[in-house]
């Protein structure tokens, strides 16, 4: 059953700047699909689109069956609550503590005034404390995020957006910004959370070997189309040169490993 | 694979065993950082109140006054004209306060310069450094009004005196904020140059100056347009002349508002222009890091 | 070439060292400024002040009638600030690019500040005094416009600066407008605003000695009662007190600083 359907989406920034044009996408229930192209192809767009944090100029989006783009206000904080999103930068209050950023995720959830003042009811609190501890950040529950390293941020970004209970995770270059190690964590996590969960994910990723790893399909785009949109398997390099043209050279890109667990 | 089955438990049950207490969870924890920061806001509050208590009101009507002062400001602000002064004059006035303006900037930056060289902690001895920095947090604590009218005492009410008296201040804020520039440069440059056998002069020629000069056109730049306020304020309450002059006759002297109106409307117009600059300086230089 | 570069260097500096020359000069004669008498008035004053300027026992005697003028001056230097500050917030909150409601409220609050802070102290005070007379309530009025327009371009910088990309999480997970500025814009900006709230306090100090010489209030009028019948022993005694609370001043704000930032 598809989740989210895209179709005939444009988005023009100016006359001369086209970010997104006639990108068409079907996604279902419980995939884990990565977008790669190269910086400024639009990756970063698509995903605003989807919860409009930035307005398509044209086309439309069904997410669950329901139309995003004529939503009311309030609708449309009722539809981000089912989505989770993470950032590269992480976009936590970074003097705030783990577990109030955490709890940041249920603000949509809550009125004015409990939001206002951070009032947050037991369950709520219990989850947080949960997650922190799936998450491996027991031992940072009240250290403030400026303190942490990015590994440990970007899971804090990730419990924020866990505990929205969202249907669809958007993650915007959740790795780019962190070492090997860190981002191996970041991936497993956002597997889990797709596999174990049943929480679809849409991954923007820089790099093709993660991608072909982790994902169930992949989408590629390069100037503002999709030019690929298949299983990784269906991957040859033919393909990683269409999208990435001729920075795909410096990619080093191993096709053939992708095997490994 | 535990981890894994944590993950899928944790969410399908989300009330489980993780804390049994009954005790309500906390989400803050107290930290010094906050306590501070609500003592300062409390102390704020606290003072802000009380000192309503205090003033000396001499039986104004504040509810008179406020409707009256709203009036006025309309007439300031919507019906400016000049009567006392001529176009020719008022302009002419402006002009003797830049005047000013540039005076004590350039005078106080090129002292600053000279000073600031002692006062940084990487090109001087750590004793002129704490010295020149003593005299200076000295210097900037005394307002510049009273500089003005101690030089005055000395040079007489006028053009000397002003300069003097703002150019003292301009020397004290641009040597701190100029040392803390050199400070700031990187410790590799000058220690290159010094294995090189070049003399301390030729260091700050060389290296310091041209690496800071964005810097210090920039807090120059700052501190013009602070001096232009200054201008029209010493102007006004020391007799330095200039426009400031003017303000203060329209308004103290011939009771027209609509004179202050417009003399205000000249002023906000050149401040406007240095504000616009100094905010396009400022993009410029955090662009460059 | 290289020889042309130095060339061209020597060319460019000896303009620009001619233009402010010439400016200088310009200004000299505009201002009437008598270079001479001003170098050696400086080391009139020096040697006047060492002989006339400190205080001495006679002086001292009035220090129970200069305390409650500079306790005027410090409390309305205090309270201006702090409503001025209350009242710049939301200001601040509509010219922020990241809190902005739309473009035309924007520009409108940040050209309001903007004439508040620009417009001299003087005109404020001229025109206050019409109404308030020489009440205390000209000079914090006076004191409260000008810091009014200063704190809300420094809590525009600050919130531009510190939250723009929390903003965009919370109001990514649905977060209401309000919601945002209480849980991320304000933790965040806070410790910043404090700051730049206690920079204006301690110069409110120095500036309410100037509106206090134009309109007969606090601490000013005390430096200008005695400097007028010449009795600068006493003059000098006020002098010093000021420099004794700026001096307080800073140190508390810079603790306050240290701990909070």
């Amino acid at each position: 059953m598809p989740l989210l359907e895209i179709k005939n989406l444009t988005k023009k920034y100016n006359a001369d700047t086209l970010a997104l044009s006639d990108v068409n996408l079907t996604i279902n229930e419980g995939e884990f699909v990565s977008v790669i192209g190269p910086s400024g192809a639009g990756k970063s767009t698509l995903l605003r689109c989807i919860n409009r944090m930035i307005e398509a100029s044209s086309g439309y989006i069904l997410f669950d069956g329901v139309n995003v783009s004529t939503l009311s206000k309030n609708e449309l904080r009722n539809l981000r609550t089912k989505i989770g999103m993470i950032f590269q930068h992480y976009n936590l209050v970074d003097r705030l503590s783990v577990i109030e950023n955490i709890l940041h995720g249920r603000l949509g959830y809550k009125n004015t005034f409990e939001g206002i003042f951070g009032i947050y009811n037991e369950e709520e609190k219990k989850s947080a404390f949960k997650i922190i501890e799936i998450l491996g950040l027991k031992e940072q529950v009240y250290k403030r995020c400026d303190q942490l390293s990015g590994g440990q941020k970007q899971r804090v970004g990730i419990g924020r957006a866990l505990i929205q209970k969202p249907r669809l995770m958007l993650c915007d270059e959740p790795i780019a910004s962190l070492d090997p190690n860190a981002s191996k964590i970041i991936m497993d996590h956002l597997r889990n959370i797709s596999s174990k969960m049943g929480i679809t994910c849409l991954v923007n990723l820089h790099q093709v070997n993660v991608a072909l790893k982790y994902s169930d399909r992949i989408i590629g785009i390069n100037s503002s189309k999709v030019v690929f949109d298949g299983a990784p398997s269906e991957m040859t390099s033919d393909i990683v040169y269409s999208i990435y043209g001729s920075e795909a050279e410096e990619l080093d890109i191993d096709i053939g490993g992708r095997n490994a667990s | 694979m535990q981890m894994e089955e944590t993950l899928n438990t944790a969410w399908e049950e989300p009330s489980n065993d993780i804390s049994n207490d009954e005790r309500p969870m906390s989400i803050r924890k107290i930290s010094k950082a906050s306590i501070v920061m609500n003592a300062t806001l409390l102390f704020l509050a606290i003072v802000s109140i009380y000192a309503f208590f205090t003033f000396d009101y001499k039986n104004v009507n504040l509810i008179e006054a406020f409707s009256s002062t709203f009036y006025n400001l309309k007439i300031v602000f919507l019906e400016p004209h000049l009567k006392h002064f001529s176009v020719h004059e008022t302009i002419w006035q402006l002009i003797v306060t830049l005047g000013l303006t540039v005076l004590t900037t350039l005078i106080g930056s090129v002292i600053a310069l000279f000073f600031g060289l002692f006062a940084a902690q990487n090109l001087s001895t750590k004793l002129a450094s704490n010295i020149i920095k003593a005299v200076v947090a000295f210097i900037r604590a005394v307002p510049t009004v009273l500089w003005v009218l101690i030089f005055a005492v000395a040079a007489g009410l006028g053009s000397v005196a002003a300069v003097i008296g703002i150019t003292f201040h301009t020397i004290g804020y641009l040597i701190k904020a100029f040392s803390e520039s050199f400070e700031e440069l990187d410790k590799g440059v000058i220690e290159a140059l010094k294995g090189s056998g070049a003399n301390w002069w030729q260091i700050v020629f060389q290296a310091v100056i041209p690496s800071c000069a964005s810097y210090l056109i920039s807090w120059t730049f700052l501190r013009f347009e602070i001096n232009f306020t200054y201008a029209i304020l010493m102007g006004a309450a020391a007799g330095a002349g200039g426009i400031g002059f003017d303000l203060y006759m329209a308004g103290g002297h011939y009771f027209d508002l609509r004179e202050v109106g417009f003399i205000t409307y000249i002023i906000l117009a050149v401040a406007l222009v240095l504000e616009v600059i100094s905010t396009r300086m400022k993009v410029k230089l955090s662009g460059f890091d | 070439m290289q020889a042309d570069i130095f060339a061209k260097r020597r060319k460019d500096n000896l303009i620009f060292f001619s233009l402010l020359g010439l400016i200088t000069i310009a200004s000299i004669i505009v201002t009437e400024y008598d270079v001479v008498k001003g170098f050696t008035s400086v080391f009139k004053a020096a040697v006047w002040a060492v002989a006339n300027f400190y205080p001495n026992a006679k002086a001292m005697a009035k220090l129970p009638d200069i305390l409650p003028k500079l306790q005027e001056t410090i409390l309305m230097s205090i309270s201006s600030t702090t409503f001025a500050a209350i009242f710049s917030i939301p200001f601040a909150l509509f010219g922020s690019k990241v809190t902005k409601i739309n473009n035309i409220l924007g520009s409108v609050s940040r050209l309001i500040a903007s004439i508040f802070r620009n417009v001299p102290i003087v005109a404020w005070a001229m025109v206050l005094l019409f109404s308030f007379g020489q009440s205390a309530m000209t000079g914090y009025l006076a004191l409260f416009f000008t810091s009014f327009g200063f704190l809300v371009r420094a809590f525009i910088e600050t919130m531009d600066e510190t939250s723009t990309s929390s903003v965009e999480a919370l109001r990514a997970s649905g977060a209401s407008y309000l919601q945002t500025i209480f849980q991320a814009v304000l933790p965040s900006a806070a410790p910043q605003m404090i700051s730049w709230v206690l920079y204006t306090i301690e110069t409110n100090i120095r500036s309410a000695t100037l509106v206090g010489i134009l309109t007969g209030t606090g601490i000013g009028f005390s430096f200008e009662l005695y400097y007028k019948s010449m009795n600068y022993n006493a003059a000098s005694l006020v002098v010093l007190v000021v420099v004794i609370v700026v001096f307080a001043v800073e140190f508390i704000s810079n603790y306050v600083r240290r701990v909070i930032i």
